[in-house]
């Protein structure tokens, strides 16, 4: 069988679903890796909380919900940089009153509405395939944005990273860096939250990742692999939605889950088999 | 240091200069009224106990923090140099020496081989930063200083946690350095009496600088010789505190008599 000859026996809601999720897969690879270097997964659970806000935002005001979320987000990322300043509370805490406040406006917000016009789980878990071809252009729309802005301040923002005054000095500003990098993280959170849903859109960014670590002695090959096991989860994910009929976006997330236990076990075994020498 | 040597530090074009500089945080003074001049040529050690404020000094140097006062004067164009005493890299992160190098260079690889030799650190370009020891990641940190030639060095605590003959070593490095690339070097230690020998000026820093001199060597000290033995290494150099005023515990200024 040809290519074209599968793609023409698959139904094409299951098109849609993979090449959605794939998009997504690759735009969270190096977004999931700045993530995790920073130790910034807290921060993208705010975020995905925060959607909620921006959801009930969209709905009431009848705006694209992709819109409104983005907003939330990027006004909850400017909110957290003025608030550190002050410095008096751990980012940590800051977050966890920015992360609940906002799902909390958020519930109110939607409890105000009489009837709800649309289906709330679908935010919350995601629906990969009800994914039409509008949604999928607003992810590669949207991942095309991220890309070309993280090429253009990958050398720098790795070098914040890493020292932030020895970046200093090269004439890199770290808060400016952030504030971008913050940006783009929202951007990923609104156009990609179909995918997996809200609750789990976090464990797209950071699960891959994480596996990716183990084979990683660079930066850039760390993101490659982690592009490659978030696009397997993607791919075995939608497999197993389809023979064993569980929720798509829960068994992407636990298809990622395994590959990082599998390659933590292969790890330690690699070890243990250079120790034993 | 002769006297003609002394006239040519005198000379030499001024590279950095701080100007009443005082920096608050939260109202609090961190440091106040700093003058602080840094010559071609010339190294320039500031000492202070912990508290003083020298992390701060030297990031008003760098130009990373804006004083509240004053003005950091900087002659255009030049390649500045900052050794750090650490990187503390998050262990998620994947970064060999050679990619670390490159981040802020260019140069080629037989290039960064020459630098990290210069430094003692050879063979470490295709290690994992995260293996390194503080030692080496402490010469790896020069090497990329040097990488960018610089006009300017400047070295945040580069003996802390040295033993002395390794203090010797590293001393005899910078000295090496200033004379290769004729740069300015702004060191700062906690170590309040043993000093670099080839320092041109020391600057006792407490807040405000308290007293500036010249080191005396080890050897003309017999107490201190009595310590070192008659190896006493000749990069070490010996600072005499002359206070006109002394500090509480709090930091405050309170005079004699």
């Amino acid at each position: 069988m040809t290519c074209t000859e599968m793609f023409a026996t698959m139904d094409e809601f299951l098109l849609r679903a993979l090449i959605g999720g794939i998009l997504v897969a690759l735009v969270s690879a190096p977004l999931g890796c700045l993530v995790v270097w920073q130790r910034m997964a807290y921060f993208g659970s705010t975020l995905s909380h925060a959607a909620l806000l921006g959801i009930a935002l969209g709905l009431l005001l009848e705006l694209d919900v992709r819109l409104t979320i983005l907003l939330v987000s990027v006004l909850i990322a400017l909110l957290l940089m003025v608030i550190q300043r002050f410095r008096t509370l751990s980012s940590d805490t800051i977050l966890g009153i920015l992360a609940h406040a906002s799902l909390a406006f958020g519930l109110l917000a939607l409890s105000m509405m009489p009837t709800l016009r649309v289906d709330l789980m679908a935010y919350l878990f995601g629906d990969i395939l009800t994914i039409n071809w509008q949604d999928i252009r607003w992810i590669a729309g949207g991942g095309i944005l991220i890309t070309v802005v993280l090429i253009k301040i990958w050398k720098p923002l790795l070098s914040t990273i890493i020292h932030a005054d020895l970046a200093g000095v090269d004439g890199y500003n770290r808060e400016r860096l952030q504030l971008v990098f913050l940006l783009l993280l929202s951007i990923a959170v609104a156009v990609s939250m179909q995918v997996v849903g809200l609750l789990l859109i976090v464990s797209l960014l950071i699960i891959p990742a994480a596996t990716a670590r183990m084979f990683s002695s660079s930066p850039e090959q760390m993101l490659g692999w982690a592009a490659a096991v978030g696009v397997l989860a993607v791919i075995s994910g939608l497999g197993m939605s389809m023979t064993l009929d569980t929720p798509a976006g829960p068994s992407i997330v636990a298809c990622g889950s395994v590959f990082f236990f599998l390659s933590l076990i292969g790890s330690s075994v690699g070890a243990f088999g250079t120790n034993s020498h | 240091m002769s006297v003609d040597d002394l006239n040519q530090v005198k000379t030499a074009e001024i590279l950095l200069e701080l100007s009443d500089i005082s920096v608050a945080h939260d109202q609090t003074p961190i440091i106040e009224h700093i003058d602080l001049t840094l010559h071609r040529g010339e190294i320039v050690t500031v000492i202070g106990p912990n508290g003083a404020g020298k992390s701060t000094l030297i990031k008003t140097a760098l130009g990373i923090i804006r004083p509240d006062q004053g003005r950091v004067k900087r002659l255009g164009s030049l390649s500045v140099g900052y050794v750090p005493q650490t990187v503390t890299l998050d262990s998620a992160l994947p970064l060999k020496v050679l990619r670390f190098l490159r981040l802020s260079s260019n140069a080629g690889r037989d290039e960064l081989i020459h630098a990290l030799s210069q430094v003692g650190a050879d063979g470490s370009l295709d290690a994992s930063m995260h293996i390194l020891s503080s030692g080496e990641l402490r010469r790896v940190l020069l090497a990329r200083a040097l990488l960018k030639k610089p006009d300017i060095l400047i070295l945040d605590e580069p003996t802390a946690g040295v033993d002395i003959t390794g203090q010797a070593a590293l001393y005899h490095l910078i000295q090496q350095i200033r004379d290769q690339y004729q740069c300015g070097v702004l060191l700062v230690s906690h170590d309040l009496h043993i000093v670099m020998a080839a320092t041109d000026r020391v600057f006792c820093l407490n807040r405000h600088l308290c007293c500036s001199g010249a080191p005396e060597q080890v050897r003309e000290h017999p107490e201190y010789l009595a310590i070192f033995g008659p190896q006493a290494p000749a990069e070490i150099g010996i600072y005499r505190h002359h206070h006109d005023h002394d500090h509480d515990l709090h930091g405050d200024v309170c005079d004699y008599g």
